[in-house]
This record gives C-alpha cells, structure tokens and sequence, in this order.
C-alpha cells in the first residue's frame, strides 16, 4: 500500500547520529570515567593506593559487597520499586552463615552459600508478596521488613559475636584468595553481575521488567505477568543480599549485630549514581556496577588525599543528588521537546 | 433499522449481546450490543458516560461483565484478562496510546512475545527486521530502535497499530483514534485502517466527529445511557437522525432553575488562549444567572475554567470580575477578587478527606478567623456551622471525617466550604457526578438557589439533561473554542450535540514527504 505520500512526520533518527548521542548520554560512560579520574589522581598523590599489590586487590576486593547488593537493588528498582531491607537482609544471613558454621563444623562451604542464598531469596519472597498482592509502596513495606530483619538479627544474636575462628580456614581463604591477581569474592560479584545483566537484556522476563517499570498500567494492559514479574524481582534481589551476607563473612570473618548496618542506602545510591532512574523503567546493573565502585572508591581514595571525615560523606551525597538532578533535568528536556512536537502537529491542522 | 444487528446473514468478527457491567451501585453498561462483520469498519457513537469505553473494555478483558454474552467468531469467550483477549486475536488501541516511553519502539511492538532463539534469548535481529518490514507495510518512517519517548501521538497510534498487525488480530478496536491527531495524521491513519479492512479484519471506530465516521465507516452502531440504541448502514442514515437518537431521552427528573433576576455582568473573559489547549474563549456571566459550559470530555471546558480561576497559565486574553482584571495564574488573587472553585475530583482537589467537616468548611477563610495566629477547633465550628446547616449537609457532627460521607454529602461540603468565603461567582465543574439521583436533584436546587439571591455561576457539565435543565445561557465548547451560544429556548439536545461535534474541517495543504 502506498502511504508514503501521506508521510506526515519522520520519527526517524539516523543510526549514526543515534549510536553517538547513546554514547555521549550513557551515564555508564560518564560514571566509569570519573571513576578512572578518581583512582588517577589519588595515584599521583600516593601511587601505593594502585601501584602495591595490596593497593590493587583492595580496590577490586571493597567493592564487591556493595557491587552484589547494588546489582539486586537495581532489578528491584527497574520495576519501579525498592528494597531498603538489602542491609538487614545481609546481617541476618551472615549471622546465620556463621551460626551454621559454629554448628556444624563439618558443613561443606557450597551447602553454606546455597543456604544463604536461600534464606535471602524467603525474606525477599516476603517483600515482594507484600508489595505486589497488597499494594503498599514498595518503600514503606520495606522500611518495614528493615526494622523487623533487623530485630529478628538482634534478638537471634543479642551480644554474640562469630569470630575468624570458629570458621574453616578454607571458608575464609575465599576472603583473600585471589585468581590472575583478581581477588576470588571480585570474581563472585562479576560472575553475578554478568548474569543478571545477560537475563535483563536478552531475557523476555528481564524486558518485562523494564516494561513494568516504565509503565506499570502499559503492563497490565499489554497483558504481561506484572505481579509475578515484581515477586520475581523481590526474590532476587534479596538472594544476592544473602549471597553478600555469605560473602561479608568469607571477607571480614567475624559477624556482629552491627554487620550490613546502612548498606541498602548504600546500595540505592551507587545504583543512582550508575544512572538506574529511582522511578524505574531505564538504567542498566553495569551501571549500577560502576556506581558501586566509585561510591566504595571515593569513600576509599578521599583519607589518601587527606580529606576529612564529614566531606567524605558530603562527596558522596553531591554526587547522589547531583546524579539524580542531572536525571531530572534531562528528562524535563525531552519533555518540553515533546510538548513541542505535538504543538507543532496540531498546529499543521 | 434498528433492532436488526443481531439478525446479519454472516458470521460475525465480534458479536456482543445484552451485555451489562455495574461498579458498585453505579451502571456503566446496561446493555450492550454489537455486531461487527469481518471486512468492515463498524463505527460506535454516543455521548459522554453511553457505555462506549466500559463496552470496549470489556472486550479487552480488563472488565469482567456481569451478565450477557460476548462471541469472537462464533465462539462464546469469556475474558479473565487483557491477556486472554489478546491471545484471542482483539487489539485494542486506547485513545491514550498505552507504550512504554523509556523502551525502544520495536520493544513496545513485541513485549511479552519477542522472537527468541536458542535458548529463549531475545534474537534482536530478527525482532528489528520485524518492525521494520511493519513500518514498510505501514508506509511510515519510525527508527524502530529510538524510544518511544517523545513520539508524537500520532505515530504513537502507528505502533499501537503495528502491534495489532504483528499479532495478527482479527479484531481491532480503536477508542477515539483521531482526537489528538491533525488532519494529515488522521488521513494517514484511515488509509491504513481501509487496508485493514480490505484484509478482512474486523475494526470497531469509536469517535465523535460525525465527518470521519462517515467518511470511514460502513456501519454505525449508537448508543445510549449503557444501552444499544440502533445499527444502520451509514449509506441508509444521516447525522440527523444519529443525532437524535444519541440524545433522545427525556428531561425527567431534574430540577429545573427557577427563573432569577438577572444582573449585572460579574464575569467578563475576553479572548483568552492557551497553546493547544483553548483558543479566543471570550463570554459573560451575569450576577445570578447560571451558564452551562456544553461540550465532549476533553474539548477544553475544564482548562478554561482552571484558568480563568487561575490554577492553569494563560497566553493571551483578560479576565474581569466586576469590572476589575483579575491577576493571572493566582487563585489567591482569584479568590480575593471573590471567585470560588469547586473542582470536578471532589476527593481529590477539593476536599481533605481526612478532616473534619468543620475544618474543610473553614479551611479557605482560616485566615479571617484566627486570634492572634491560632486557629481553635471552636472557631472553626461556629464558623462552619451556618453553612453546614443552610446546605443540610447530613452529618451527625462537624468533626466527622469527610472521607465516611456519600458523595452528594461530600459535594455540599466542599460548596459550604466556598460560599463561606461569600463569593461572587461560583465556578462548579461536573456538580453532579459520581452523585445518585436523589442527591443530584437536590444539588441543582441548591444551585438554583444561589443563583436566586444574586450569585453568578459558571457550571461545566458533560451532561446534557442537567445543562439543559439549569442553564440560562448555554457555550458549547469543541476542540477549544466556543462554537455556539445558546439561549435556553434554542439550546435542545440536537442543536447542542451539533455544536459540540462540529469539528473544524480539515484542511490538507501542504503535505510534507520525508
């Protein structure tokens, strides 16, 4: 049928023209060069902080508790959710990953990290059949379970603590252990995130995700399984914070109440900052990936350069609400082009 | 001929019988019918609230009906879900196109069913072939990998579309299509819905400018307050008697204004223009005399009295009360100058639902019945309580909760919460919606009242009886302008219903090819 005449308006953007403004927009761009910028100039202040082997372990090794919490962070917040309970979640696992050990001593470590997983994909079952059956937002149901997580930690555990020795040696080696100079627990994180980021992207439920996110009334109308989607979300997200439960042991080897203690803001933030937008729909968990790393670098690099404590913290809320207002701005952009692209369609009338 | 859709020779695409749906207590759908034949383009018209959408709705699954029946091909269907009549074949496309802005356009035609390959991974490459072989089919330009983010409506509706074909639906349904698109787009968009036809796909057309469905539609099937009314042939009908037949109903039991001195000019607005939304609106309203704002849900009636009471900016144009220009996009000033607003979403804009009736009455005037700053639960019940009473608000005290009152209770608040401020002019947008019967009567008393001892009042309401019932001078306003003034003698259900479908002509100059 020959409509072309009829042609009122090319929505066309040339592919080229298109690949080079995704590539100047994308934050993981953006974010992975200040991040480059920042281990750059800490360097040249004091070239331990890369060039020592300890150096180079310990700023692939910090990152990777808040790497795994942020990639679950990031596919709850996709569906235009949140999960404030990732910190709570995390300290009663590694309470628990440590009990088991204590318990039975002989336990092998991979029923171990299984169990923890487990324990955490319950507690996220919890809040995402909380949120998505009785539709409470996402933030107070899970400012909820924070407290109650945290409690049931408390009470477990009251003033006990698990110490590196009542640990295998074994366990604890992953903590240090390290592959072609990348340490072990790095490799868990990278192994999760690749995974997770795969499943978004080619995975017709990790488009649904997206979906979800960008237009949950869309969803519904377009017929997609919103609810099992968000269940879904709930639960992986809160078995990677039990996987980093297990992983915050293997790392620091003792397990006390105040362990996870704030982590789920941390987690928020570095997704943020990695351009994952807080009302769902866009954003990718390499991004948040990277949003982790800067966050746990900055935090790291700024006692090198002899920064005090309070600007330490002031650094990393700039950069938080400096993520989100740049979000804001360009997306008030786009929606004044919009306006004026259907005044000018009406006005052709 | 009415009454003879369900006796058609052939097999039907979609057949509807007697189909009802009730909310609560409210009838949406009284009973519905519906008879669309493959190969043909069936048009169904009606006024606001005939049951068009919540008809549509249900044939998309995101209803349940209470009773009748629904056959797709000949086979009775029952859908649970929007994904069940999908599944089915039936594509709806809302007048609102639903996408999802942040996803590319290709994604958008193929959530939930994307070609995968081995696996089950998403094979992107054939999905973008897809869509592209789509568009071609279509004849539209769209980069099937840009967002649908910033799309204009009209291409939005082309992808709503290229969903339908990629799903091969047999049955498509579009709700009001062409209300947001310019004259080319709606060109473009019957073109490809003629092709659609000329498959034998069956598709439902539902929309108000009476020019189009003539111009596109082989039937027409009307409806009527949740009821079939007639299907005609459009070849065997006129306007005229679609017309007639969308609003022939009696004025029954409505209140009508008793006649009131009319005085002098309170409202003047003069040549005020919005961008898109309004244009040139220019009108009176003298002291106690009520004039209706007539028209089709979204013809602007709303805006231009948010502007006018200046919640919403204005490009151009004045507004005067009592001769003096009110200050633009201040309610405070608005008010001061002796305005008062008693929105459409009473729940939502007019009312703290949570509060005390007292507190609502007072909240506007607060300022006045402070002592020394503070403000005592005391004061606010004596201020409140003439009010309260002179509306007979049905409450059992002024501190309950506004939230546990029927509607019609919760609209007298939110009026008692205004004429305590002794307006000048009451601007009331839909008084009676959402409010049953009983209720309704009594509201327009109350209105006609208030218009008795001097008020002036601008009322904007979609329906027909209650505006030919209380209106002394009535604007039917259509696409943003005013485009008749009637007085009460000439305004009948016909002559409003012309007006306010009048659609301006398309004029198709100069056409842009890419």
């Amino acid at each position: 049928m020959s409509t072309d005449t009829l042609l009122v308006e090319p929505s066309a953007i040339s592919p080229t023209k298109r690949i080079v403004g995704e590539l100047l927009r994308s934050r993981e761009i953006a974010v992975g060069a200040v991040l480059v910028l920042v281990v750059a100039l800490t360097t040249i202040k004091n070239p331990n902080f890369l060039f020592t082997s300890n150096g180079w372990r310990d700023l692939l090794l910090t990152p990777s508790l808040l790497l795994i919490l942020a990639v679950g962070q990031t596919v709850v917040i996709i569906t235009r959710n949140v999960d404030l309970s990732v910190g709570s979640t995390l300290g009663l696992t590694a309470y628990f990953t440590g009990k088991l050990f204590v318990d039975h001593p002989n336990i092998p470590i991979l029923v171990v990290v299984l169990a923890g997983l487990l324990m955490g994909a319950v507690l996220g079952l919890v809040n995402g059949v909380l949120v998505a059956f009785f539709k409470v937002p996402a933030l107070v149901i899970t400012l909820g379970t924070l407290y109650i997580y945290r409690g049931i930690f408390l009470s477990w555990a009251g003033s006990d603590r698990i110490n590196a020795g009542d640990m295998p040696k074994d366990f604890l080696a992953l903590g240090t252990k390290q592959i072609l100079t990348i340490p072990v627990l790095t490799i868990v994180g990278l192994v999760v995130l690749a995974a997770v980021g795969y499943y978004l992207y080619t995975a017709r439920g990790g488009r649904e995700l997206y979906a979800i996110g960008s237009d949950p009334e869309a969803a519904v109308l377009y017929g997609l399984p919103v609810r099992r989607r968000v269940v879904g979300a709930f639960v992986l997200c809160g078995a990677l914070a039990g996987l980093a439960g297990v992983v915050y042991v293997a790392r620091y080897g003792t397990v006390s109440s105040g362990a996870g203690y704030g982590m789920e803001l941390q987690a928020v933030g570095a997704a943020v900052i990695g351009g994952v937008a807080i009302f769902g729909g866009s954003g990718t968990v390499w991004g948040a990936a990277i949003g982790a790393f800067l966050l746990v670098t900055i935090n790291r690099a700024l006692p090198v350069v002899g920064i005090s404590d309070f600007w330490q913290r002031a650094v990393v809320g700039a950069l938080i609400i400096a993520a989100v207002v740049l979000d804001r701005v360009l997306s008030a952009r786009q929606e004044r082009r919009l306006v004026a692209a259907r005044e000018e369609t009406r006005s052709n009338r | 001929m009415p009454g003879t859709a369900t006796e058609a020779p052939q097999e039907m695409a979609l057949e509807l019988r007697d189909v009802a749906k009730s909310f609560g207590s409210v009838v949406a759908l009284r009973s519905g019918s519906l008879a669309v034949a493959p190969g043909s383009i069936h048009a169904l018209v009606g006024e606001n609230g005939a049951g068009k959408s919540t008809l549509v709705k249900i044939v998309a699954g995101v209803h349940r009906r209470d009773s009748g029946t629904v056959r797709l091909h000949g086979q009775d269907v029952d859908f649970a879900s929007t994904a069940e009549s999908k599944a089915a074949g039936i594509a709806v496309i809302y007048q609102e196109p639903t996408l999802f802005p942040d996803l590319s356009v290709t994604e958008n035609i193929f959530m939930g069913r994307q070609p995968v390959g081995r696996s089950r991974r998403i094979d992107r490459a054939a999905m973008y072939a897809e869509a592209d072989s789509l568009f071609q089919r279509l004849g539209v330009a769209i980069d099937p990998r840009r967002p649908a983010r910033g799309l204009s409506i009209a291409d939005q509706q082309i992808i709503e579309i290229a969903k339908a074909i990629s799903l091969d639906a047999s049955v498509l349904v579009m709700d009001e299509p062409t209300a947001a698109l310019s004259g080319v787009e709606v060109d473009r968009l019957f073109a490809v819905a003629r092709s659609l036809r000329d498959e034998g796909r069956a598709l439902v057309f539902i929309s108000h400018r009476f020019d189009e469905v003539f111009a596109l539609c082989d039937t027409v099937t009307v409806m009527r307050d949740g009821e079939y009314v007639s299907t005609d042939a459009v070849a065997e009908t006129s306007v005229e008697q679609i017309v007639s037949r969308m609003v022939g109903r009696e004025v029954g039991d409505l209140f009508p204004k008793t006649p009131a001195e009319i005085g002098d000019v309170v409202l003047a607005v003069e040549g005020l223009s919005s961008l898109g939304t309004f244009r040139d609106i220019g009108f009176t309203v003298r002291a106690g005399e009520i004039v209706g704002l007539a028209g089709l849900v979204g013809a602007g009636r709303s805006e231009i009295a948010r502007a006018v009471f200046g919640v919403d900016k204005y490009d151009a144009g004045s507004v005067h009360l009592d001769g003096k220009p009110v200050a633009p996009r201040s309610p405070r000033a608005a008010i001061r100058a002796g305005m008062a607003f008693v929105p459409e979403d009473r729940r939502k804009q007019g009312l703290v639902t949570d509060a005390s009736v007292a507190r609502n009455v007072a909240s506007v005037i607060r300022r006045g019945l402070t002592h020394a700053g503070v403000l005592t639960n005391r004061d606010e019940n004596r201020a409140a309580g003439p009010w309260a009473a002179r509306l007979e608000v049905k409450t059992s005290a002024l501190d309950m909760h506004a939230t546990t009152m029927s509607g019609g209770n919760q609209q007298k608040v939110v009026l008692a919460k205004w004429l305590a401020t002794e307006p000048k002019l009451l601007i009331i947008d839909e008084p009676t919606r959402g409010i049953d019967v009983g209720t309704k009567a009594e509201v327009h008393r109350l209105l006609s009242d208030l218009a008795g001892q001097g008020l002036a009042i601008l009322m904007i309401s979609s329906e027909l009886p209650e505006v030919l019932g209380m209106a002394d001078r009535v604007l039917v306003v259509c696409e943003g302008r005013i485009t008749a003034e009637l007085s009460r003698d000439e305004a009948t259900p016909e002559a409003v219903m012309h007006a306010a479908t009048a659609s301006i002509h398309h004029d198709v100059e100069e056409v842009t090819t890419a």
